[in-house]
């Protein structure tokens, strides 16, 4: 029974979704919009567990002074810290339960939570993001070793793009004649960019359009269980 | 005076003529669609200047919609609402004559029992699923069928044995999409197959999960693969965590439980963005093995780079049927192939047809 419900759920959900997109009558027109709100409901809820989870772990590695607990202590202060914060005086455009904290808004420019989410958590946000300029370094560095014939392919298609793609490619090659033009780095970018590699990513985004269908049609019919945690 | 009556009578005729002529002013329902739809068709048999169609707003205004000189055409207005009445007006004006003449209609779009416009797409889904359907049930009745190698799941075994000799956690992160998204859920049956072998190897797992409705999932997928593996006391719920909802600090928390408890294998199956080579290159400098799996084709080279095997787009879906090797699993895999000889057989079709200036197939399969 455990398993059953879930499937014939699944079952059930899966064809009304699957009608509605060609029926797009009442009911059916608007079971897709009324299943994504009911979702949106479960997952407001569910965040609840989230939460206990981040707590109880958090709690059981300080507790029990695990190796770099004081992480974890960090963690739960940033978080009370923010939750306090936005339940007291709110944010944006909502109240709290003080109110809009006019005193504090005058000394900081902002509301609190406001405050410590433009000055803190977006800086720390981007700082993350910002590693990716470094890692695409190290990546390409590897990627562009020249081992075999692909790998030497790739380098020089690399290179090609990024000469292409800034304004050296058009200094090297801008001074060409007209009939060597098909030899201008910005025009061969451009080419590899729109007709190889557009069809490579194509090719991707359809096997991978197939696989959905064949995945969704494995859970729809119940063959595939492993999600539901049980056996296949 | 009889300067006077002609210029009435002429200028009384040509508005006749005009106005008559707008008359012709139609609108009507798009036929089988889902009501956000209509047609306006106008034929003017007088010569103007200006023709403009002209809508009228929530506010109580009218908004130009269409202005042109052409004496008839139709355009399609899908800006509008089903069930809800919409109102126009055909404005026409000769600035030779002075004459000008305006047409008012309203119209309500109907919501139809079937969308024609989606009959391209339905065909093709009755297709896919009619033959995956089809090689499922052959498989069930014994047929067996040739699936080709896939290296990255062949190699699974390998990453938990190695995390079973060093005594380090496997980490295992489903992706930062929700459990909305068919690559989480593809993420959490490979998340089966692999609990249940680190179970029997005794190997730790670690799974940290950006959405609480994945971790509810998780949980309950590590724990069952760990009751199949009769090793229902060695499961550890606290080993599957929530990190957080925001997607870089997601990543900064997987960095840190890579660079400090030090996973001998990671595994990245499931929709990335652009953490994904943060994750990956962090787990590179860690020495782990890693395998990574996503249907978004702009990670997949990064994944391709930093990860020692990859599944790109479909081996993903594939790779819960290729792990389970249950018949009917595997059988569906075969449905995928006849999805792409499908699809490669079109695309050779529709190129050689538009060469040869016939656009009849991709005007099917343009369905708007």
């Amino acid at each position: 029974m455990k398993r059953t419900i879930p499937v014939i759920i699944t079952f059930v959900v899966g064809m009304l979704v699957i009608i509605s997109e060609f029926v797009p009558h009442k009911p059916f027109g608007s079971i897709a919009g009324t299943l994504e709100n009911w979702f949106l409901i479960i997952a407001g809820f569910a965040i609840i567990l989230g939460v206990l989870s981040l707590l109880r772990m958090s709690g059981h590695k300080i507790n029990s002074k695990a190796p770099n607990w004081q992480y974890y202590l960090a963690g739960i202060i940033s978080f009370s810290v923010m939750v306090l914060v936005g339940v007291l005086w709110g944010m944006r455009e909502s109240r709290g339960i003080f109110g809009d904290g006019e005193n504090l808004f005058n000394w900081l420019g902002a509301k609190p939570f406001d405050y410590l989410f433009n000055n803190f958590f977006i800086h720390l946000s981007a700082t993350m993001f910002s590693l990716l300029a470094f890692y695409i370094a190290s990546a390409a560095y590897r990627a562009f070793i020249i081992r075999s014939f692909e790998s030497n392919l790739l380098m020089i298609t690399a290179v090609i793009i990024m000469l292409g793609r800034t304004s050296l490619g058009n200094i090297m090659t801008g001074w060409l004649p007209q009939n060597m033009q098909f030899l201008h780095l910005p025009r061969i970018a451009d080419y590899i960019m729109i007709y190889p590699n557009s069809a490579a990513q194509r090719a991707i985004m359809i096997s991978a359009a197939l696989g959905v269908i064949g995945s969704s049609l494995r859970i729809i019919l119940g063959i595939e269980r492993s999600y539901l945690g049980g056996g296949n | 005076m009889r300067r006077v009556i002609l210029l009435t009578i002429s200028i009384f005729l040509s508005y006749f003529s005009l106005h008559s002529s707008l008359l012709e002013f139609q609108i009507r329902d798009f036929p089988w669609d889902d009501g956000k739809a209509l047609i306006l068709e106008w034929r003017l048999d007088a010569d103007s200047d200006s023709l403009r169609i002209q809508k009228l707003d929530p506010n109580g205004h009218y908004v130009t919609i269409y202005d042109t000189t052409k004496p008839s055409g139709t355009i399609m207005d899908d800006d509008v609402q089903p069930d809800e009445a919409f109102q126009y007006r055909l404005i026409v004006y000769n600035r030779a004559t002075g004459d000008s003449a305006m047409v008012d209609r309203s119209m309500v779009p109907l919501v139809q029992w079937y969308n024609t416009q989606k009959t391209p797409l339905l065909v093709m889904m009755l297709l896919l699923s009619g033959a995956t359907l089809y090689y499922i049930i052959a498989s069930k009745r014994g047929k067996e069928f040739f699936i080709r190698r896939i290296n990255a799941l062949d190699s699974m075994e390998e990453a938990i044995g190695r995390a079973t000799e060093k005594g380090k956690p496997i980490l295992f992160i489903p992706g930062i999409g929700d459990l909305d998204d068919i690559q989480t859920i593809a993420g959490l049956t490979i998340l089966s197959h692999l609990a249940t072998r680190a179970a029997q190897f005794d190997a730790d797992i670690i799974v940290p999960v950006r959405f609480s409705m994945v971790l509810t999932a998780a949980r309950e997928v590590v724990k069952e693969a760990y009751t199949r593996a009769e090793r229902a006391d060695a499961y550890r719920s606290d080993r599957i965590f929530y990190l957080t909802d925001d997607q870089f600090g997601y990543v900064a928390g997987i960095d840190g439980i890579m660079v400090r408890e030090q996973p001998a294998a990671n595994f990245f199956l499931g929709s990335f963005y652009a953490e994904s080579l943060i994750l990956a290159e962090t787990g590179f400098s860690t020495g782990a093995i890693q395998t990574a799996g996503t249907a978004m084709p702009h990670q997949i080279p990064f994944f391709v780079v930093a990860c020692d095997w990859t599944l790109i787009g479909e081996e993903l879906f594939a790779a819960s049927a290729y792990l389970s090797r249950d018949a009917q699993q595997l059988g569906s895999l075969k449905g995928h192939d006849f999805g792409k000889l499908l699809c490669i057989s079109l695309i050779v079709v529709g190129v050689i047809l538009e060469y040869a200036g016939i656009h009849w197939l991709s005007n099917i399969f343009n369905i708007g």
